[in-house]
């Protein structure tokens, strides 16, 4: 009885191995939607304006004068708008695309 | 059922070798489903070890002495809650935990990262499988979990002990989950070293399981500490051991990691610094496995022996040769985008940080492999002890616990000095302070890096608490919410930073609790008679009267025998609390003819310690009833001889059942005549102030870290994604 159990689930384990590595046998792989690219100028985003925030804070707080704030958040901001820009061309590039 | 298991652990190793090869075929000739196979071979790696765990988990669990580890680690008589833990104190059972952990983290991670860095993925995919066929291949072929007995016996030797503690329940599972865990951002690491795709985006992804490796090994590091203290019977939470410093030195390289990182992300500096820590605290967590599993160093942590050292070592020695080969023909890339702007500010401070961090860490490793260093040079295995480790640890420790409090209120970039002054005014006033009481309180000369401590502490939480008031000061005047909701909306919107001071809180108040604990302790070791006293401290301990049970062991832990002692504790006569600690005897590995009684007895014998805690002071006590020799007479107590004198009235032609039942007979008269007639026993005695700070800080230490992995509210997100477009989308407009 348990070794009729035991052979069982050794078959069902290898026929769901086989059956899960097995695309790149069968047909019809999906591609992702999103681009690789894409996603890293989105982390890229998030991660400057985290710093942004954080720049403020850090103002808020105490710990950076008048002066030294607006220099830093100025340089801060101009690089998320590079950033965007990025994503902008990406979009852009992407729209313009053959289908 | 075993032959079931072990061709899991075979098909377990076969998806990890075709895993390897389908992502490393994806990635070199772009093939996408390929690489998506790939990634599916970690998923189903998950499911397999899940299913092998099951099968050994159900042997334990049914007592089937046929599966060797079974048989060697657990018993009938071993509580159902320790059977199951039961399993990762055989050093096959223990493997296959850290593969199957690893196939979980891993799977998580694959599937979190399977639309991102899509370059770097496949080669992080084939290391973390690299991983699962170094362990399933020792479990195939080297240490079975599913090996089998030639003889089935008809009871195992049961779980070692010492091992039946709560603590113990859960501590293995968090020391592996924080070393698997710490092998994604070594994977992503190298898999963006080998692509040379070295910003920081794939810190940025695999920030959370780094931290995820920090909070678990943390939360390990103190379980073991806990179970130290209660379960050992030395009245001690860390003695240096070789075990305990493996799992500290990747916990000091990850928290170098930790804060190295926002240097990068900030300033696209440190990234050869990174990728080493990164790829050095991996290997750490390697070396801190095999020396558990090798035998190389003596521990009473460490599993003996085993053939599994040579494949350790080569896999050690191939992360180290791949790690530097990386690094060294990357350097290019590696290259810092800004330096340093002044020494005054944050990056500096956490700069410095890792410096010590670092330091600390090779002072660990020095003194950890000390024996085989002596034995390599001298040809004689010598060892340091914990006063060696403290000389040179507690001056690291006091300026790491100093700069826990100087980060947090120094600016990014450049601090000038008039915001210096304002930000150091009060946690100095505050240290100050803290100097002047420790002046005029504590006997100052005989432990000066301990007020040190205590001043640097109390300037970590002022500092703490002036940025969480400064905080909470400009959300209010933002928001006006009610202080604390303010407070509350601070910590939400900005968790990675407030999570990171609640951590330093943490990490402040168990220091006091080390300082204060190992300084200021008062210990006696003596034997007593019933109604003796001695004074611990300012405490009176009296050893009021004997305890014993049979088999109805109090500690719930399949104890035969316990035998205790009831203490009253008193402070200027005052009573303060009763102590009752406890010696619990196990059955024998092994029964040997004509000795029934004894062999209920002579196993281990673990010393089940009394505990009053509070937040000023732990009252400890332990004791030692039976072999005891007294020290004034060289008298030994008559319990052995009564039970040698037990086993000479049971006949060796009695039916089995009917010796057991007489030997219980036996053993329950000796329980009454120790009760009744108490030989002296051998007590370890302790008061010790603010240990339970330690555990108190352990616990803020965990929420900080909670605080900090907790990713932010996605509504959040969205809206001030939208307020920023709105804004760079008019400044566009200008330009």
């Amino acid at each position: 009885m348990t070794a009729a159990l035991a052979a069982l689930l050794i078959a069902a384990l290898v026929t769901f191995v086989g059956w899960a590595l097995s695309g790149p046998f069968r047909a019809g792989t999906r591609e992702p939607q999103e681009s690789d690219e894409r996603r890293a100028l989105e982390s890229a985003k998030e991660a400057k304006y985290a710093e942004i925030r954080d720049n403020e804070t850090d103002y808020r707080t105490g710990k950076l004068s008048d002066a030294d704030f607006r220099a830093l958040d100025r340089q801060l901001r101009a690089e998320a708008v590079e950033i965007l820009r990025a994503i902008d061309l990406l979009e852009g590039r992407a729209a313009g695309a053959p289908r | 059922m075993a032959f079931a298991g072990h061709l899991v652990m075979v098909v377990a190793l076969v998806v990890c070798l075709y895993g390897i090869g389908a992502a490393l075929y994806g990635a070199r000739h772009g093939r996408r489903d390929w690489v998506d196979s790939g990634r599916r071979s970690v998923y189903c790696l998950a499911v397999v070890l899940t299913l092998g765990m099951v099968i050994l988990e159900v042997a334990f669990v049914r007592n089937d002495f046929s599966y060797t580890a079974v048989a060697n680690t657990s018993s009938t008589t071993t509580p159902l809650l320790y059977r199951v833990a039961a399993m990762w104190s055989s050093q096959e059972g223990s493997l296959l935990l850290w593969v199957w952990l690893l196939s979980i983290w891993s799977s998580a991670a694959i599937y979190l990262t399977r639309n991102r860095l899509r370059d770097v993925v496949p080669y992080a995919t084939s290391v973390l499988l690299g991983f699962g066929a170094f362990f399933t291949t020792l479990l195939v072929f080297l240490d079975s979990p599913f090996g089998q007995m030639s003889s089935v016996p008809t009871d195992g030797a049961g779980l070692d002990p010492l091992l039946r503690n709560p603590s113990m329940l859960i501590h293995p599972p968090m020391l592996y989950s924080g070393y698997t865990f710490f092998s994604i951002p070594f994977a992503f690491a190298v898999g963006a070293l080998i692509v040379r795709r070295v910003d920081a985006d794939w810190i940025r992804i695999t920030r959370r399981f780094a931290l995820a490796s920090w909070m678990f090994l943390g939360i390990g590091i103190l379980l073991g500490a806990r179970w130290s203290y209660y379960e050992l019977g030395w009245g001690g939470y860390w003695g240096w051991d070789p075990v305990e410093n493996a799992a500290l030195m990747p916990w000091l390289i990850s928290t170098a990691f930790l804060h190295s990182v926002m240097i990068q992300e900030k300033r696209g500096m440190l990234k050869i610094w990174n990728a080493s820590l990164v790829l050095g605290a991996s290997t750490l967590a390697i070396v801190g496995t095999f020396l558990v599993r090798s035998g190389v160093l003596d521990s009473i942590h460490a599993f003996t022996g085993g053939g599994l050292g040579v494949p350790f070592v080569a896999l050690i020695a191939t992360m180290v040769a791949g790690s530097v080969y990386l690094v060294v023909t990357r350097r290019e890339v590696l290259r810092s985008e800004h330096s340093l702007d002044s020494l005054f500010s944050r990056e500096a401070a956490f700069l410095l940080n890792n410096i010590i961090l670092v330091g600390l860490c090779f002072v660990i490793f020095w003194g950890t492999f000390f024996p085989l260093i002596s034995q390599a040079v001298t040809g004689t295995s010598a060892k340091v002890g914990p006063p060696w480790f403290d000389r040179y640890t507690v001056p690291l420790a006091l300026i790491l616990v100093l700069l826990s409090g100087i980060g947090p209120v120094i600016a990014w970039r450049r601090a000038t000095l008039a915001n210096a002054r304002r930000n150091f005014a009060l946690p100095v006033a505050a240290a100050g302070a803290m100097a002047i009481a420790a002046y005029t309180v504590v006997p100052i000369g005989s432990s000066v890096p301990t007020v040190i401590l205590f001043c640097c502490a109390m300037f970590v939480l002022a500092s703490i608490g002036q940025e969480f008031w400064r905080g909470t000061r400009a959300r209010r005047a933002m928001s006006s919410e009610a202080p604390p909701l303010a407070l509350l909306s601070m910590v939400r919107r900005n968790r990675r930073r407030y999570g990171g001071y609640i951590v330093h809180t943490g990490i402040a108040v168990l220091f006091i609790g080390v300082a204060a604990s190992s300084t200021f302790q008062h210990e006696q070791e003596l034997s007593l008679q019933v109604g003796q006293s001695t004074h611990v401290g300012a405490y009176t301990m009296r050893y009021v009267k004997a305890t014993s049970h049979v088999v109805n062991d109090p500690s719930h832990t399949g104890a035969t025998l316990t035998l205790g002692a009831v203490l009253r504790v008193t402070r200027d006569g005052k009573y303060v609390a009763t102590l009752r600690p406890a010696a619990d005897y196990y059955p024998a590995s092994s029964i040997l003819s004509g000795q029934v009684v004894a062999d209920l007895i002579s196993g281990d014998a673990v010393q089940q310690v009394a505990l009053k805690s509070s937040l000023r002071r732990d009252l400890w006590a332990a004791i030692k009833p039976l072999g005891t020799t007294l020290p004034s007479t060289g008298v030994q107590v008559p319990e052995e001889s009564l039970v040698a004198l037990g086993d000479t009235t049971i006949l060796p032609s009695t039916p089995q059942e009917k010796q057991l039942e007489a030997a219980y007979i036996e053993l329950g008269a000796i329980a009454d005549a120790y009760r009744r007639n108490p030989p002296p026993a051998s007590f370890t005695l302790i008061s010790s102030p603010l240990v339970m700070w330690i555990w108190l800080g352990g616990l803020i230490v965990l929420l900080g870290g909670l605080t900090a992995i907790w990713p932010p509210p996605a509504a959040r997100r969205g809206r001030i994604r939208a307020r920023y477009f709105a804004r760079v989308a008019q400044e566009l407009g200008r330009a």
